[in-house]
Protein backbone atom coordinates (compact mmCIF):
# COMPACT_ATOMS: atom_id res chain seq x y z
CA UNK A 1 0.00 0.00 0.00
CA UNK A 2 3.07 2.01 0.96
CA UNK A 3 4.67 1.38 -2.20
CA UNK A 4 1.78 1.69 -4.29
CA UNK A 5 1.16 5.50 -3.02
CA UNK A 6 4.77 6.28 -2.95
CA UNK A 7 5.06 5.58 -6.83
CA UNK A 8 2.22 8.27 -7.62
CA UNK A 9 4.25 10.91 -5.97
CA UNK A 10 6.35 13.39 -7.48
CA UNK A 11 10.41 12.36 -6.92
CA UNK A 12 11.10 15.18 -4.60
CA UNK A 13 8.14 14.42 -2.33
CA UNK A 14 9.38 10.87 -2.47
CA UNK A 15 13.01 11.47 -1.72
CA UNK A 16 11.60 13.85 1.44
CA UNK A 17 9.50 11.08 2.33
CA UNK A 18 12.22 8.71 2.21
CA UNK A 19 14.31 11.45 4.60
CA UNK A 20 11.37 11.31 7.25
CA UNK A 21 11.72 7.66 7.24
CA UNK A 22 14.99 7.59 8.65
CA UNK A 23 16.83 6.66 5.53
CA UNK A 24 19.31 4.65 6.10
CA UNK A 25 21.90 6.70 5.10
CA UNK A 26 25.12 4.47 6.11
CA UNK A 27 24.48 1.28 4.08
CA UNK A 28 23.66 3.29 1.08
CA UNK A 29 26.99 5.84 1.50
CA UNK A 30 29.15 2.63 1.50
CA UNK A 31 27.56 0.86 -1.09
CA UNK A 32 27.77 3.81 -3.36
CA UNK A 33 31.67 4.31 -1.93
CA UNK A 34 32.01 0.95 -3.38
CA UNK A 35 30.83 0.96 -6.49
CA UNK A 36 32.27 4.17 -6.84
CA UNK A 37 35.60 2.83 -6.25
CA UNK A 38 34.43 0.21 -8.15
CA UNK A 39 33.49 2.22 -11.44
CA UNK A 40 36.70 4.29 -11.61
CA UNK A 41 38.85 1.73 -10.59
CA UNK A 42 41.39 1.61 -13.59
CA UNK A 43 42.85 4.79 -12.81
CA UNK A 44 45.44 3.98 -10.31
CA UNK A 45 46.03 5.72 -7.25
CA UNK A 46 47.67 9.34 -6.74
CA UNK A 47 49.45 8.21 -3.79
CA UNK A 48 51.17 5.09 -5.16
CA UNK A 49 53.51 7.72 -6.68
CA UNK A 50 54.93 8.86 -3.87
CA UNK A 51 57.91 7.24 -2.29
CA UNK A 52 57.71 5.71 1.38
CA UNK A 53 53.96 5.74 1.48
CA UNK A 54 53.74 3.96 -2.05
CA UNK A 55 51.52 1.63 -0.02
CA UNK A 56 49.15 3.25 1.83
CA UNK A 57 47.79 0.12 3.36
CA UNK A 58 50.64 -2.18 2.94
CA UNK A 59 51.46 -4.68 0.05
CA UNK A 60 51.42 -8.49 0.09
CA UNK A 61 53.68 -11.17 0.07
CA UNK A 62 54.40 -10.81 -3.81
CA UNK A 63 54.79 -6.67 -3.24
CA UNK A 64 51.52 -6.23 -4.65
CA UNK A 65 49.55 -2.82 -3.09
CA UNK A 66 46.79 -4.00 -0.95
CA UNK A 67 44.57 -0.84 -1.27
CA UNK A 68 44.63 -1.20 -5.36
CA UNK A 69 43.75 -4.62 -4.94
CA UNK A 70 40.99 -4.16 -2.57
CA UNK A 71 39.54 -1.34 -4.51
CA UNK A 72 39.62 -3.72 -7.28
CA UNK A 73 38.45 -6.58 -5.62
CA UNK A 74 35.53 -4.51 -5.06
CA UNK A 75 34.59 -4.32 -8.48
CA UNK A 76 34.92 -8.23 -8.62
CA UNK A 77 32.52 -8.54 -5.70
CA UNK A 78 30.15 -5.69 -7.24
CA UNK A 79 29.87 -7.13 -10.80
CA UNK A 80 29.71 -10.71 -9.44
CA UNK A 81 27.12 -9.86 -6.83
CA UNK A 82 25.12 -7.88 -8.94
CA UNK A 83 24.61 -9.66 -11.90
CA UNK A 84 24.09 -13.13 -10.18
CA UNK A 85 21.39 -11.33 -7.97
CA UNK A 86 20.07 -10.02 -11.53
CA UNK A 87 20.19 -13.43 -13.22
CA UNK A 88 18.51 -15.44 -9.72
CA UNK A 89 16.03 -12.58 -10.09
CA UNK A 90 15.23 -12.84 -13.69
CA UNK A 91 14.91 -16.79 -13.47
CA UNK A 92 13.23 -16.57 -10.39
CA UNK A 93 10.36 -14.17 -10.60
CA UNK A 94 9.76 -15.37 -14.49
CA UNK A 95 9.32 -18.89 -13.29
CA UNK A 96 7.27 -16.94 -10.49
CA UNK A 97 4.96 -15.67 -12.59
CA UNK A 98 4.06 -18.54 -14.59
CA UNK A 99 4.21 -20.88 -12.14
CA UNK A 100 1.30 -18.81 -9.63
CA UNK A 101 -0.68 -17.39 -13.09
CA UNK A 102 -0.79 -20.30 -15.14
CA UNK A 103 -1.45 -22.78 -11.99
CA UNK A 104 -1.99 -26.41 -13.03
CA UNK A 105 0.49 -28.72 -14.27
CA UNK A 106 2.90 -25.75 -14.75
CA UNK A 107 2.38 -24.70 -11.40
CA UNK A 108 3.16 -28.67 -10.16
CA UNK A 109 6.09 -28.97 -12.30
CA UNK A 110 8.06 -25.73 -11.09
CA UNK A 111 7.00 -25.77 -7.59
CA UNK A 112 8.16 -29.38 -7.07
CA UNK A 113 11.20 -28.45 -8.93
CA UNK A 114 11.69 -25.50 -6.64
CA UNK A 115 11.06 -27.48 -3.19
CA UNK A 116 13.73 -30.41 -4.86
CA UNK A 117 16.11 -27.65 -5.71
CA UNK A 118 15.78 -25.80 -2.27
CA UNK A 119 16.33 -28.86 -0.44
CA UNK A 120 19.84 -29.10 -1.98
CA UNK A 121 22.82 -27.51 0.19
CA UNK A 122 23.15 -24.50 -1.80
CA UNK A 123 27.38 -23.78 -1.26
CA UNK A 124 27.89 -27.25 -1.77
CA UNK A 125 25.92 -27.63 -4.94
CA UNK A 126 28.25 -24.07 -6.02
CA UNK A 127 31.35 -25.68 -5.24
CA UNK A 128 30.42 -29.25 -7.77
CA UNK A 129 29.32 -26.65 -10.06
CA UNK A 130 32.59 -24.50 -9.71
CA UNK A 131 34.26 -27.86 -9.98
CA UNK A 132 32.88 -29.09 -12.97
CA UNK A 133 32.59 -26.12 -15.04
CA UNK A 134 35.68 -24.26 -14.06
CA UNK A 135 36.61 -21.07 -12.29
CA UNK A 136 36.11 -18.34 -13.70
CA UNK A 137 33.85 -14.75 -13.31
CA UNK A 138 31.11 -15.67 -15.51
CA UNK A 139 30.50 -19.03 -14.30
CA UNK A 140 30.23 -17.78 -11.05
CA UNK A 141 27.89 -15.35 -12.09
CA UNK A 142 25.51 -18.70 -13.75
CA UNK A 143 26.52 -20.93 -10.93
CA UNK A 144 24.94 -18.28 -8.87
CA UNK A 145 22.10 -17.35 -10.36
CA UNK A 146 21.36 -21.03 -10.72
CA UNK A 147 21.23 -21.82 -7.01
CA UNK A 148 19.43 -19.14 -5.61
CA UNK A 149 16.56 -18.82 -8.01
CA UNK A 150 14.55 -20.52 -5.44
CA UNK A 151 13.40 -17.55 -2.82
CA UNK A 152 12.48 -15.32 -5.31
CA UNK A 153 9.90 -18.42 -7.41
CA UNK A 154 8.61 -19.04 -4.06
CA UNK A 155 7.83 -15.65 -2.64
CA UNK A 156 6.57 -14.26 -6.32
CA UNK A 157 4.27 -17.37 -6.64
CA UNK A 158 2.60 -16.30 -3.61
CA UNK A 159 2.30 -12.81 -4.16
CA UNK A 160 0.98 -13.32 -7.73
CA UNK A 161 -1.28 -16.27 -6.36
CA UNK A 162 -3.50 -13.43 -4.39
CA UNK A 163 -2.80 -10.69 -7.10
CA UNK A 164 -4.70 -12.94 -9.49
CA UNK A 165 -8.19 -12.75 -7.48
CA UNK A 166 -7.79 -8.34 -7.39
CA UNK A 167 -10.35 -7.25 -9.76
CA UNK A 168 -7.69 -5.14 -12.11
CA UNK A 169 -6.53 -8.95 -13.14
CA UNK A 170 -10.23 -9.81 -13.58
CA UNK A 171 -11.32 -6.52 -15.66
CA UNK A 172 -8.18 -7.60 -17.66
CA UNK A 173 -9.40 -10.82 -18.72
CA UNK A 174 -12.66 -9.97 -19.04
CA UNK A 175 -11.29 -7.25 -21.33
CA UNK A 176 -9.79 -9.75 -23.56
CA UNK A 177 -6.09 -9.63 -22.56
CA UNK A 178 -3.94 -12.04 -23.35
CA UNK A 179 -2.83 -14.27 -20.62
CA UNK A 180 1.10 -12.74 -21.81
CA UNK A 181 -0.10 -9.74 -21.76
CA UNK A 182 -1.66 -9.80 -18.22
CA UNK A 183 1.70 -11.27 -17.14
CA UNK A 184 3.65 -8.62 -18.30
CA UNK A 185 1.73 -5.56 -17.92
CA UNK A 186 -0.30 -6.32 -14.68
CA UNK A 187 1.42 -8.94 -12.93
CA UNK A 188 5.22 -8.21 -13.33
CA UNK A 189 5.21 -4.36 -12.10
CA UNK A 190 3.40 -5.30 -9.03
CA UNK A 191 5.57 -8.27 -7.99
CA UNK A 192 8.73 -6.17 -8.78
CA UNK A 193 8.77 -4.64 -5.37
CA UNK A 194 9.24 -7.91 -3.80
CA UNK A 195 11.52 -8.71 -6.39
CA UNK A 196 13.83 -5.58 -5.44
CA UNK A 197 13.55 -6.42 -1.49
CA UNK A 198 14.60 -10.15 -2.22
CA UNK A 199 17.40 -8.60 -4.52
CA UNK A 200 19.46 -6.64 -1.88
CA UNK A 201 19.02 -9.37 0.57
CA UNK A 202 20.55 -11.72 -1.57
CA UNK A 203 22.98 -9.46 -2.60
CA UNK A 204 24.92 -9.95 0.82
CA UNK A 205 24.38 -13.76 0.61
CA UNK A 206 25.71 -14.09 -2.63
CA UNK A 207 28.89 -11.79 -2.31
CA UNK A 208 29.34 -14.01 0.84
CA UNK A 209 29.01 -17.22 -1.26
CA UNK A 210 31.32 -15.48 -3.89
CA UNK A 211 33.78 -15.03 -1.78
CA UNK A 212 33.65 -18.49 -0.14
CA UNK A 213 34.60 -20.16 -3.22
CA UNK A 214 37.06 -17.87 -4.37
CA UNK A 215 38.74 -18.84 -0.72
CA UNK A 216 38.26 -22.78 -1.91
CA UNK A 217 39.90 -21.91 -5.09
CA UNK A 218 37.16 -22.41 -7.17
CA UNK A 219 35.52 -18.74 -7.67
CA UNK A 220 37.46 -16.36 -9.41
CA UNK A 221 40.59 -17.21 -10.68
CA UNK A 222 43.85 -16.01 -9.11
CA UNK A 223 45.29 -13.17 -10.18
CA UNK A 224 42.19 -11.06 -10.04
CA UNK A 225 42.18 -9.36 -6.93
CA UNK A 226 38.99 -10.98 -5.82
CA UNK A 227 38.74 -10.80 -1.90
CA UNK A 228 37.84 -14.33 -1.01
CA UNK A 229 41.32 -14.72 -2.93
CA UNK A 230 43.00 -12.10 -1.09
CA UNK A 231 41.71 -13.94 2.75
CA UNK A 232 43.15 -17.30 1.35
CA UNK A 233 46.69 -15.35 -0.09
CA UNK A 234 46.74 -13.74 3.07
CA UNK A 235 45.80 -17.33 5.64
CA UNK A 236 49.87 -17.98 4.38
CA UNK A 237 51.04 -15.27 5.77
CA UNK A 238 48.79 -14.54 9.11
CA UNK A 239 51.26 -16.90 11.11
CA UNK A 240 54.26 -14.41 10.48
CA UNK A 241 52.21 -11.24 11.65
CA UNK A 242 50.93 -9.99 8.36
CA UNK A 243 47.36 -9.33 9.83
CA UNK A 244 46.34 -6.75 7.53
CA UNK A 245 46.25 -9.36 4.65
CA UNK A 246 43.75 -11.18 6.63
CA UNK A 247 41.64 -8.05 8.53
CA UNK A 248 41.29 -5.92 5.45
CA UNK A 249 39.22 -7.64 2.52
CA UNK A 250 37.35 -9.15 5.42
CA UNK A 251 36.00 -6.09 6.08
CA UNK A 252 35.42 -4.95 2.85
CA UNK A 253 33.48 -8.10 2.62
CA UNK A 254 31.89 -7.18 6.08
CA UNK A 255 30.90 -4.23 5.23
CA UNK A 256 29.54 -4.78 1.53
CA UNK A 257 27.47 -7.16 3.21
CA UNK A 258 26.07 -5.29 6.31
CA UNK A 259 25.14 -2.31 4.18
CA UNK A 260 23.19 -5.05 1.72
CA UNK A 261 21.67 -6.17 4.39
CA UNK A 262 20.49 -3.07 6.47
CA UNK A 263 19.15 -1.67 2.50
CA UNK A 264 17.27 -4.86 2.30
CA UNK A 265 15.76 -4.45 5.81
CA UNK A 266 15.04 -0.95 5.32
CA UNK A 267 13.53 -1.13 1.82
CA UNK A 268 11.28 -4.07 2.74
CA UNK A 269 9.73 -2.29 5.99
CA UNK A 270 9.28 0.98 2.97
CA UNK A 271 8.40 -0.83 0.15
CA UNK A 272 6.01 -4.50 1.56
CA UNK A 273 4.90 -4.73 4.64
CA UNK A 274 3.71 -7.66 3.82
CA UNK A 275 7.35 -9.01 3.65
CA UNK A 276 7.90 -7.95 7.32
CA UNK A 277 7.71 -11.23 8.69
CA UNK A 278 10.01 -12.67 6.36
CA UNK B 1 -1.20 -38.68 8.74
CA UNK B 2 -0.41 -41.78 6.05
CA UNK B 3 -1.30 -39.75 3.35
CA UNK B 4 0.85 -37.26 4.54
CA UNK B 5 3.79 -39.07 5.03
CA UNK B 6 3.45 -40.60 1.91
CA UNK B 7 3.30 -37.13 -0.05
CA UNK B 8 6.74 -36.06 1.95
CA UNK B 9 8.51 -38.85 1.10
CA UNK B 10 7.58 -38.52 -2.52
CA UNK B 11 9.30 -35.07 -2.74
CA UNK B 12 11.96 -36.08 -0.87
CA UNK B 13 12.46 -39.25 -3.53
CA UNK B 14 11.67 -36.36 -6.23
CA UNK B 15 14.59 -34.13 -4.55
CA UNK B 16 17.21 -37.00 -4.66
CA UNK B 17 16.36 -38.05 -8.51
CA UNK B 18 16.91 -34.56 -9.42
CA UNK B 19 19.92 -34.60 -7.48
CA UNK B 20 21.02 -37.41 -9.47
CA UNK B 21 19.73 -36.66 -12.45
CA UNK B 22 21.51 -33.01 -11.87
CA UNK B 23 24.92 -34.28 -10.61
CA UNK B 24 24.87 -36.91 -14.01
CA UNK B 25 24.20 -34.37 -16.38
CA UNK B 26 26.20 -32.15 -15.43
CA UNK B 27 29.63 -34.11 -15.69
CA UNK B 28 28.37 -35.57 -19.12
CA UNK B 29 27.59 -32.71 -20.57
CA UNK B 30 29.87 -30.15 -19.62
CA UNK B 31 32.84 -31.33 -21.92
CA UNK B 32 34.27 -35.17 -21.79
CA UNK B 33 33.60 -37.06 -18.56
CA UNK B 34 36.50 -38.83 -18.77
CA UNK B 35 39.07 -36.15 -18.32
CA UNK B 36 36.93 -35.55 -15.14
CA UNK B 37 36.98 -39.28 -14.17
CA UNK B 38 40.40 -40.18 -15.13
CA UNK B 39 43.02 -39.56 -13.18
CA UNK B 40 45.50 -36.49 -14.26
CA UNK B 41 48.46 -37.49 -16.52
CA UNK B 42 46.73 -41.07 -17.59
CA UNK B 43 47.45 -42.83 -20.63
CA UNK B 44 45.38 -43.12 -23.84
CA UNK B 45 44.96 -46.54 -22.34
CA UNK B 46 43.21 -45.54 -19.08
CA UNK B 47 41.02 -43.22 -20.75
CA UNK B 48 39.58 -46.15 -23.39
CA UNK B 49 39.78 -48.79 -19.81
CA UNK B 50 37.71 -45.90 -17.99
CA UNK B 51 35.39 -45.45 -21.26
CA UNK B 52 34.37 -49.35 -21.28
CA UNK B 53 34.02 -49.81 -17.46
CA UNK B 54 31.74 -46.31 -17.62
CA UNK B 55 29.82 -47.54 -20.78
CA UNK B 56 30.42 -43.63 -21.74
CA UNK B 57 29.95 -44.74 -25.58
CA UNK B 58 26.33 -46.48 -24.84
CA UNK B 59 22.86 -43.92 -24.89
CA UNK B 60 22.73 -41.37 -22.42
CA UNK B 61 19.69 -43.34 -20.27
CA UNK B 62 22.01 -46.55 -20.18
CA UNK B 63 24.90 -44.36 -18.60
CA UNK B 64 22.09 -42.89 -16.07
CA UNK B 65 20.83 -46.61 -15.14
CA UNK B 66 24.52 -47.26 -14.53
CA UNK B 67 25.12 -44.24 -12.60
CA UNK B 68 22.30 -44.76 -9.95
CA UNK B 69 22.56 -48.67 -10.14
CA UNK B 70 26.01 -48.29 -8.60
CA UNK B 71 25.05 -45.39 -6.52
CA UNK B 72 22.27 -47.81 -5.00
CA UNK B 73 25.00 -50.28 -4.32
CA UNK B 74 26.90 -47.98 -2.90
CA UNK B 75 29.93 -47.85 -4.99
CA UNK B 76 31.12 -44.33 -5.60
CA UNK B 77 33.89 -45.06 -7.44
CA UNK B 78 37.58 -44.92 -5.95
CA UNK B 79 39.69 -41.82 -4.67
CA UNK B 80 42.59 -40.95 -6.72
CA UNK B 81 44.57 -39.72 -4.19
CA UNK B 82 43.90 -41.82 -1.29
CA UNK B 83 43.32 -45.05 -3.41
CA UNK B 84 40.68 -46.20 -1.82
CA UNK B 85 36.83 -46.74 -2.16
CA UNK B 86 35.06 -43.30 -1.32
CA UNK B 87 32.79 -43.91 0.45
CA UNK B 88 34.43 -45.10 3.28
CA UNK B 89 36.45 -42.05 2.85
CA UNK B 90 33.43 -40.28 3.60
CA UNK B 91 32.28 -42.92 6.78
CA UNK B 92 35.63 -42.22 8.13
CA UNK B 93 35.44 -38.29 7.88
CA UNK B 94 31.49 -37.88 9.20
CA UNK B 95 32.36 -38.36 13.13
CA UNK B 96 34.59 -35.10 13.03
CA UNK B 97 31.96 -33.56 11.11
CA UNK B 98 29.13 -34.42 13.22
CA UNK B 99 31.54 -33.52 16.37
CA UNK B 100 31.98 -29.84 15.15
CA UNK B 101 28.81 -29.64 13.91
CA UNK B 102 27.22 -30.88 17.49
CA UNK B 103 29.61 -28.54 18.99
CA UNK B 104 28.89 -25.56 17.01
CA UNK B 105 25.24 -26.02 16.72
CA UNK B 106 25.53 -26.05 21.40
CA UNK B 107 27.29 -23.24 20.88
CA UNK B 108 24.53 -21.04 18.62
CA UNK B 109 21.68 -22.61 21.16
CA UNK B 110 23.50 -21.92 24.09
CA UNK B 111 23.02 -17.87 22.97
CA UNK B 112 20.95 -18.02 20.76
CA UNK B 113 17.89 -18.97 22.73
CA UNK B 114 18.28 -16.83 25.60
CA UNK B 115 19.26 -13.84 23.70
CA UNK B 116 15.87 -14.11 22.12
CA UNK B 117 14.03 -14.59 25.39
CA UNK B 118 15.47 -11.42 26.29
CA UNK B 119 15.05 -9.47 23.47
CA UNK B 120 10.98 -10.71 23.25
CA UNK B 121 10.66 -10.54 26.79
CA UNK B 122 12.39 -6.57 26.41
CA UNK B 123 10.82 -5.86 23.33
CA UNK B 124 11.93 -2.61 21.85
CA UNK B 125 14.04 -1.71 24.97
CA UNK B 126 18.03 -1.96 24.94
CA UNK B 127 18.12 -5.69 24.77
CA UNK B 128 16.36 -6.11 22.02
CA UNK B 129 18.50 -3.00 20.29
CA UNK B 130 21.53 -5.26 21.06
CA UNK B 131 19.89 -8.05 20.09
CA UNK B 132 19.13 -6.60 16.48
CA UNK B 133 23.09 -5.47 16.17
CA UNK B 134 24.16 -9.01 16.94
CA UNK B 135 21.71 -10.75 14.78
CA UNK B 136 22.79 -8.23 11.77
CA UNK B 137 26.69 -8.88 12.36
CA UNK B 138 25.76 -12.70 12.92
CA UNK B 139 24.35 -12.77 9.24
CA UNK B 140 27.00 -10.57 7.86
CA UNK B 141 30.25 -11.83 8.17
CA UNK B 142 31.55 -14.68 6.76
CA UNK B 143 32.14 -17.75 9.03
CA UNK B 144 35.60 -18.72 7.18
CA UNK B 145 36.73 -14.84 8.16
CA UNK B 146 35.80 -15.03 11.62
CA UNK B 147 37.81 -18.17 12.14
CA UNK B 148 40.53 -16.12 10.72
CA UNK B 149 40.22 -13.37 12.92
CA UNK B 150 39.63 -15.97 15.97
CA UNK B 151 43.42 -17.63 14.74
CA UNK B 152 45.21 -14.24 14.06
CA UNK B 153 43.89 -13.16 17.80
CA UNK B 154 43.96 -16.26 19.95
CA UNK B 155 46.79 -18.23 18.25
CA UNK B 156 49.48 -15.82 17.05
CA UNK B 157 48.98 -12.68 19.18
CA UNK B 158 47.62 -14.47 22.37
CA UNK B 159 49.06 -17.99 22.11
CA UNK B 160 46.22 -19.97 24.06
CA UNK B 161 44.50 -21.73 21.26
CA UNK B 162 46.10 -24.04 18.91
CA UNK B 163 45.08 -23.00 15.23
CA UNK B 164 44.77 -25.93 13.13
CA UNK B 165 44.29 -29.70 13.54
CA UNK B 166 42.00 -31.67 15.88
CA UNK B 167 42.57 -33.98 18.87
CA UNK B 168 41.95 -32.12 21.79
CA UNK B 169 38.92 -29.97 23.16
CA UNK B 170 41.13 -26.92 22.56
CA UNK B 171 41.48 -27.85 19.04
CA UNK B 172 37.24 -27.54 18.51
CA UNK B 173 36.99 -24.22 20.52
CA UNK B 174 37.32 -21.88 17.65
CA UNK B 175 36.09 -23.70 14.44
CA UNK B 176 32.76 -24.30 16.42
CA UNK B 177 33.01 -20.45 17.23
CA UNK B 178 33.18 -19.80 13.60
CA UNK B 179 30.81 -22.21 12.82
CA UNK B 180 28.23 -21.63 14.95
CA UNK B 181 28.25 -17.91 14.83
CA UNK B 182 26.01 -17.63 12.11
CA UNK B 183 23.41 -19.87 13.16
CA UNK B 184 23.52 -18.01 16.78
CA UNK B 185 22.32 -15.24 15.33
CA UNK B 186 19.42 -17.16 13.08
CA UNK B 187 18.19 -19.00 16.33
CA UNK B 188 18.23 -15.77 18.35
CA UNK B 189 16.40 -14.14 15.76
CA UNK B 190 13.66 -17.16 15.58
CA UNK B 191 13.60 -17.22 19.15
CA UNK B 192 12.57 -13.83 19.59
CA UNK B 193 9.76 -14.18 16.61
CA UNK B 194 8.43 -16.89 17.95
CA UNK B 195 8.35 -15.77 21.53
CA UNK B 196 6.74 -12.64 20.54
CA UNK B 197 3.82 -14.79 18.95
CA UNK B 198 3.36 -17.06 21.77
CA UNK B 199 3.35 -13.86 24.70
CA UNK B 200 0.74 -12.52 22.43
CA UNK B 201 -1.64 -15.64 22.64
CA UNK B 202 -4.67 -16.00 24.51
CA UNK B 203 -3.47 -19.06 27.22
CA UNK B 204 0.01 -16.52 28.47
CA UNK B 205 -3.00 -14.11 28.94
CA UNK B 206 -4.82 -16.08 31.04
CA UNK B 207 -1.46 -17.11 32.66
CA UNK B 208 -0.92 -13.78 33.32
CA UNK B 209 -4.74 -13.34 34.42
CA UNK B 210 -4.24 -16.22 36.69
CA UNK B 211 -1.64 -14.18 38.97
CA UNK B 212 1.16 -16.17 38.17
CA UNK B 213 4.11 -14.53 38.20
CA UNK B 214 5.97 -13.08 35.28
CA UNK B 215 9.26 -15.56 35.80
CA UNK B 216 6.29 -18.37 35.72
CA UNK B 217 4.78 -17.40 32.69
CA UNK B 218 7.53 -17.03 30.82
CA UNK B 219 9.52 -19.82 31.87
CA UNK B 220 6.73 -22.50 32.17
CA UNK B 221 3.81 -21.09 29.74
CA UNK B 222 5.87 -19.20 26.70
CA UNK B 223 9.22 -20.81 26.87
CA UNK B 224 8.27 -24.15 26.25
CA UNK B 225 5.77 -23.22 23.45
CA UNK B 226 8.45 -21.28 21.60
CA UNK B 227 11.35 -23.67 21.82
CA UNK B 228 9.04 -26.26 18.97
CA UNK B 229 9.94 -23.94 15.96
CA UNK B 230 13.55 -23.09 17.20
CA UNK B 231 14.31 -26.52 17.80
CA UNK B 232 12.87 -28.20 14.03
CA UNK B 233 14.97 -25.44 12.77
CA UNK B 234 18.33 -26.77 14.98
CA UNK B 235 17.48 -29.84 13.56
CA UNK B 236 17.88 -28.75 9.94
CA UNK B 237 20.58 -26.81 10.61
CA UNK B 238 22.51 -29.55 12.03
CA UNK B 239 23.09 -30.84 9.07
CA UNK B 240 23.21 -27.70 6.81
CA UNK B 241 26.27 -27.29 8.95
CA UNK B 242 27.71 -30.24 8.14
CA UNK B 243 27.53 -28.73 4.43
CA UNK B 244 28.87 -25.17 5.20
CA UNK B 245 31.56 -26.04 7.54
CA UNK B 246 33.69 -26.81 4.06
CA UNK B 247 35.04 -23.10 4.62
CA UNK B 248 35.55 -23.15 8.47
CA UNK B 249 37.32 -26.52 8.18
CA UNK B 250 39.61 -25.30 5.25
CA UNK B 251 40.52 -22.97 7.90
CA UNK B 252 41.45 -24.72 10.44
CA UNK B 253 42.41 -27.70 8.85
CA UNK B 254 39.69 -29.89 10.59
CA UNK B 255 39.88 -33.59 9.11
CA UNK B 256 35.98 -33.36 8.29
CA UNK B 257 33.33 -33.77 5.34
CA UNK B 258 34.29 -30.38 4.65
CA UNK B 259 37.65 -30.98 4.24
CA UNK B 260 37.35 -33.90 1.92
CA UNK B 261 35.61 -31.85 -0.23
CA UNK B 262 38.47 -29.19 -0.29
CA UNK B 263 41.10 -31.67 -0.53
CA UNK B 264 38.74 -33.20 -3.28
CA UNK B 265 39.24 -30.13 -5.53
CA UNK B 266 42.65 -29.44 -4.57
CA UNK B 267 43.96 -32.44 -5.49
CA UNK B 268 42.02 -32.72 -8.83
CA UNK B 269 40.12 -35.80 -6.92
CA UNK B 270 36.91 -35.85 -8.96
CA UNK B 271 35.18 -38.87 -7.40
CA UNK B 272 35.84 -37.85 -4.32
CA UNK B 273 34.09 -34.64 -5.02
CA UNK B 274 31.18 -35.92 -6.91
CA UNK B 275 30.39 -38.51 -4.06
CA UNK B 276 30.87 -35.46 -0.99
CA UNK B 277 28.27 -33.76 -2.91
CA UNK B 278 25.82 -36.64 -3.47
CA UNK B 279 26.02 -38.07 -0.03
CA UNK B 280 25.60 -35.00 1.64
CA UNK B 281 22.44 -33.70 -0.79
CA UNK B 282 21.43 -37.25 0.54
CA UNK B 283 21.59 -36.71 4.03
CA UNK B 284 19.75 -32.76 3.85
CA UNK B 285 17.03 -34.33 2.28
CA UNK B 286 16.87 -37.26 4.68
CA UNK B 287 17.09 -35.10 7.70
CA UNK B 288 14.31 -32.45 6.37
CA UNK B 289 12.33 -35.37 5.43
CA UNK B 290 12.46 -36.97 9.06
CA UNK B 291 12.03 -33.35 10.63
CA UNK B 292 8.95 -33.04 8.78
CA UNK B 293 7.36 -35.91 10.03
CA UNK B 294 8.07 -35.30 13.06
CA UNK B 295 6.97 -32.16 12.85
CA UNK B 296 3.58 -33.58 11.71
CA UNK B 297 3.20 -35.82 14.72
CA UNK B 298 3.64 -33.04 17.19
CA UNK B 299 1.49 -30.72 15.37
CA UNK B 300 -1.99 -32.35 14.30
CA UNK B 301 -2.07 -28.99 11.96
CA UNK B 302 -0.06 -29.23 10.02
CA UNK B 303 -0.65 -32.77 8.61
CA UNK B 304 -4.30 -31.64 8.32
CA UNK B 305 -3.58 -28.66 6.12
CA UNK B 306 -3.17 -28.88 2.32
Amino acid sequence: MNGSRAATLPIARRLSSFRSDGFPMIPVSILGLLIFVAVFANRPPVWQQGGSEKFLLGSDHLGRDVLSRLIFGARVSIVVGFTAVLVAGVLGTGLGILSGYLGGWVDQVIMRLTDAWLALPALTFAIFLAAVVGPSEMNIVIILGSVYWTRYARVIRGEVLSLKERDFVRLAIVAGCSKRTIMKRHILPNVLNSAIVLGTLMLGVVVVTEAALSFLGVGVPPPKPAWGLMLADGKKGMMAGYWWLTVLPGCCIMFMVLSANLLGDWLRVKLDPQLRQL
Amino acid sequence: MKRYILKRVGFAGISLVLLSVTIFLLVRLTGDPTVLLVEPGASQADMEAIRQQFGLDRPIWVQYGHFVSSLVRGDLGHSFYYRTPVLELYLSRLPSSLMLAAAAMAFSLVIGIPTGIIAAVRVNQWWDSAGKVFALLGLSLPSFWVGLLLILFFSVYLGWLPSSGSGTAAHLVMPAFALGWYFAAAHMRLTRSSMLDVLGSEYVKLARLKGLPEALVIGKHAFKNALIPVLTLAGINLVIMVNVAVVVETVFAWPGIGRLLYEGIAFRDFPVVQATVILNGAMVVVVSLLVDILYAVIDPRIRLAR
